[in-house]
């Protein structure tokens, strides 16, 4: 069988100081599919993921997205339009605007690149765009609150907020940092939901979770990192009975 | 508050329609707040242009430059040797000066946009100073130095020469045959002016003005969201040095002499001062504070120790000698200690200046008739 890999790290370290955040991590994530990366806390994920965007630059190997070398140079704004959209840990959203063109604002900057001086459009004859901002806004169920200013929002309603600003960009990758963290369970459902129906859509994520409910819902494929390093790969299924991994991480959790 | 309101078409049609026919009808208003004459009217109009300019930084992106009049100087100065090498004809002296200090702006904005928050004060800060010491004493040959730079009746204006246009008298602008005196010289600047906030008024409602808000919002967000902010940045700090460029042209077309002393600090700290008393970030709010300011500047620099002592005279002596001895550090060359006291009193209590108040009226007036 012949597989498409969207994300090909190889061989990425990464070092604070003398901590090792990131030691020799090689992770293949294929096209189409959700890849969860699990471990304890400060095992390195966020750090993975921030290499990922430029966030932050690893000492050595290398990240390759769409034949480009994310690690070589590129900007986070050059690499956001080449399709990686992400979710923050803690939401970044524009607290001052209202949730609309919280939205709309990522639309157009995948319809108008990185740069447009567009000074001489009316805002609200974008009509289009800002019907699509609705739709979006009405998948995570903050249609009826679209005027408000984000920064009233709760927490939870941030992070969904903040969803909706990452898939109005139709990202090739999307990239979740505990996208259910701090969200009530009816809402951790109905985001399980949300990201299930974009799975059918083809768009591929990598997601980094702590609720093993979430994870064992969506992922198709778990990497398992402890103390920097990738400890275990595989199916779910695999990463189950795994006993490494039940060692490091999962032994006190029931599954 | 979300300063990019959801706003219709209607709506902002009517708000300039009301805002040009204020405008034209200052000389009839102005009269009735004891504004009346067009030397104040034609600093309202210059002063609020450069207001609603500096918004444009200041109040959508969020950066404080502490250096806006060196702007100022370079319209004036180049609008003075447009004077003196090509016409009186202010329109070349208000291209030139938007050309020129669009051009500078690029070069300090490129320079100071590599840091934020207070460092980027301070380096505008510092461009601003050289700049006035320059105009002060280094190019003395281009500026005149202290005595300020004056248009003679002999310059060359090769243009005016060519098409056999005559000056009598000391040369002022002349428009086509209009002088730029008095209130011809108002309404030279009222158009200006209505050009100008036209074009505010469609930054703020554009794509590009939301993105501005954005960047002061959460300059992170817009990073990882496929912005690059530089050029955005840049090209608002372009934008307010243009508008800069503009009002410190009309200052020598209506008074055709250039001197260094616009370019000082103080000058640079009065647009913030006008900007946050009308309130930062909103379309009309910074040109009212300019006009306030202008107004009141107007009325106390006025007052004297004796005219104090004229409206005090009703008090008994003693009493009377105490309340102008308490006044007069606050009226006359000390104005700028009761221009101190109104802003703390608009930070502290108004943050959202001017227009912040207003909003609070009408929303009160509002629940009262509810």
């Amino acid at each position: 069988m012949e597989d498409n890999y969207v994300l090909e790290i190889s061989g990425v370290n990464k070092s604070f100081g003398g901590l090792k955040a990131l030691s020799n991590i090689n992770l293949k994530v294929k096209e189409g599919t959700t890849h969860a990366i699990i471990g304890p806390n400060g095992a390195g994920k966020s750090t993975l993921l921030n290499t990922i965007i430029a966030k932050l630059v690893p000492d050595s190997g290398s990240i390759i997205f769409a034949g480009k070398d994310l690690t070589d140079g590129m900007t986070p704004h050059g690499i956001n339009q080449l399709g990686v959209s992400r979710v923050f840990q803690t939401p970044e959203i524009f607290p001052e605007l209202s949730l609309l063109h919280n939205v709309m604002i990522p639309a157009f900057a995948t319809r108008d690149g990185a740069f447009k001086f567009d000074v001489f459009r009316w805002l609200r004859n974008e009509t289009q765009l800002k019907s699509e901002a609705m739709h979006y806004l009405d998948d995570l169920g903050l249609a009826d609150s679209c005027d408000i200013r984000a920064g009233s929002l709760s927490r939870g309603d941030k992070r969904r907020l903040e969803m909706a600003m990452c898939l109005i960009q139709h990202p090739t990758l999307l990239l979740l940092d505990e996208p259910t963290a701090g969200m009530a369970r009816h809402d951790t459902n109905r985001t399980i939901e949300l990201l299930k129906q974009i799975k059918e859509g083809g768009m591929t994520k990598i997601i980094i979770e702590h609720d093993m409910h979430v994870v064992f819902s969506l992922a198709d494929h778990i990497s398992v990192l402890a103390q920097g390093a990738i400890i275990a790969e595989g199916k779910p299924d695999e990463i189950k009975g795994h006993a490494k991994v039940r060692e490091a991480y999962l032994g006190t959790t029931e599954l | 508050m979300d300063s990019i309101n959801p706003s219709s078409k209607r709506k902002d049609s009517l708000g300039l329609i009301i805002f040009i026919i204020v405008v034209l009808t200052a000389p009839l208003w102005g009269k009735l707040i004891g504004a009346g004459y067009p030397d104040l009217l034609q600093k309202f109009a210059i002063f609020g242009l450069f207001a609603i300019g500096y918004n444009i930084l200041f109040g959508l992106t969020g950066y404080l430059s502490f250096g806006h009049a060196v702007f100022l100087g370079i319209g004036s100065y180049t609008a003075a040797w447009s004077f003196k090498l090509l016409s009186m004809n202010p329109v070349p002296a208000v291209i030139f000066a938007i050309l020129l200090s669009g051009i500078f702006a690029a070069a300090i904005g490129y320079v100071s946009l590599r840091r934020t928050g207070i460092y980027f004060a301070i380096l505008t800060l510092a461009f601003a100073q050289m700049g006035y010491n320059l105009a002060y004493s280094v190019l003395t040959p281009i500026t005149n130095g202290e005595t300020g730079l004056r248009v003679l009746r002999d310059d060359p204006r090769v243009l005016d020469n060519a098409f056999g246009v005559q000056i009598e008298g000391s040369p002022v602008g002349n428009f086509f045959g209009i002088e730029m005196t008095g209130y011809s010289g108002y309404y030279f600047c009222a158009i200006m002016l209505i050009l100008g906030f036209y074009l505010a008024m469609r930054v703020f409602r554009s794509p590009f003005g939301m993105k501005l808000v954005a960047i002061k919002s959460n300059q992170t967000r817009m990073e990882y969201t496929g912005y690059n902010p530089r050029p955005y940045l840049l090209t608002a700090f372009v934008i307010s040095g243009m508008y800069a460029g503009l009002a410190g042209a009309l200052m020598v077309i209506v008074d055709p002499l250039a001197g260094a002393e616009r370019m000082q600090w103080t000058a640079s700290g009065e647009v913030v001062l006008m900007t946050i008393l009308g309130g930062v970030g909103t379309l009309i709010g910074p040109l009212i504070g300019a006009v306030v300011i202008k107004y009141f500047e107007n009325i106390f620099s006025a007052i004297n120790d004796s005219s104090l002592q004229a409206t005090f005279n009703f008090l008994p002596e003693w009493l009377e000698n105490i309340v102008v001895t308490i006044v007069s550090p606050f009226v006359g060359d000390g104005w700028h200690m009761t221009l101190g006291v109104l802003f703390m009193i608009v930070i502290i209590f108004m943050p959202g200046g001017i227009m912040e108040a207003i909003s609070r009226l009408t929303a009160w007036i509002k629940r009262m008739r509810e």
